[in-house]
């Protein structure tokens, strides 16, 4: 049971919006991280999707993910050179000022085995559909994790066309004792 | 039109940088949102055949795809 939470680093995005935001030089010193994030982005839907991305790589990245929208459940499968911070931020149309939350809690980061994780999402709307999704996923790669980029874009660590949008925030956390 | 920005925070001295994303970066994103384009456009594609050649066997056999599920139930 986690008893510290220390915060490492946060991001508030600014008025100009972010094509991604970029955790560098992570300390080893914490047995876990936890990444939280509320996140909201700018192309004119009511969701689109963030990244997550360990060490600026792109490849080898595995998950499970259910999801439920308040009409249906279901899951899937991924096998890709990207990993979802969140598969449904929100977006322009969502309703205003109202942004997503990721939490995403990595454990024994920076050990010598192939690094998994969980994520606990939740888009927020004042619509009929909004959705709430768990993943479970795993990074095939024995590095220590020392950078975790969100990014706006399956293709690209720096970011796509797409911005996260002001007051969209991250927050990284180490946790001692977990 | 300025190049879209990324944040950037280091961890070890606690220093924020906001970047914009040099030219060179922008192509690149560019280019691989094209070729992510294209590559969902081949998966759907591939998608949409592989429906067709199975509604064929089913016009086929005189069969629809309900009778199809409830033989395989």
């Amino acid at each position: 049971m986690a008893n510290t939470f220390e915060l490492i680093a946060s991001s508030t995005v600014g008025s100009g919006g972010a094509a991604s935001i970029d955790f560098t030089s992570i300390p080893s010193t914490y047995t876990d991280l936890c990444l939280k994030a509320s996140l909201r982005q700018d192309p004119s839907a009511a969701t689109a999707s963030s990244f997550l991305y360990i060490n600026g790589s792109q490849s080898s990245y595995t998950a499970k993910w259910i999801e439920g929208n308040g009409a249906s459940a279901s899951s899937f499968s991924l096998t890709q050179n990207w990993s979802y911070a969140n598969p449904y931020d929100n977006a322009a149309t969502s309703t205003a000022n109202t942004f997503s939350n990721a939490e995403i809690y990595l454990p024994n980061y920076a050990g010598s085995a192939n690094k998994s994780w969980s994520n606990d999402n939740a888009m927020e709307t004042n619509a009929t559909t909004a959705y709430l999704t768990l993943g479970a996923n795993l990074w095939s790669n024995t590095s220590a994790i020392n950078r975790l980029t969100l990014s706006t874009s399956a293709s690209s660590v720096t970011g796509g066309t797409n911005k996260f949008l002001q007051y969209s925030t991250a927050y990284l956390y180490g946790v001692k004792n977990a | 039109m300025p190049n879209p920005t990324r944040i950037e925070i280091n961890c070890e001295t606690g220093v924020e940088s906001i970047i914009e994303l040099t030219d060179a970066e922008v192509a690149e994103m560019t280019y691989a949102a094209e070729l992510a384009a294209e590559k969902k456009a081949e998966e759907d594609a591939a998608a949409a055949a592989l429906e067709e050649k199975k509604l064929a066997v089913l016009t086929k056999l005189g069969l629809t795809s309900d009778e199809v599920a409830a033989l395989l139930s």
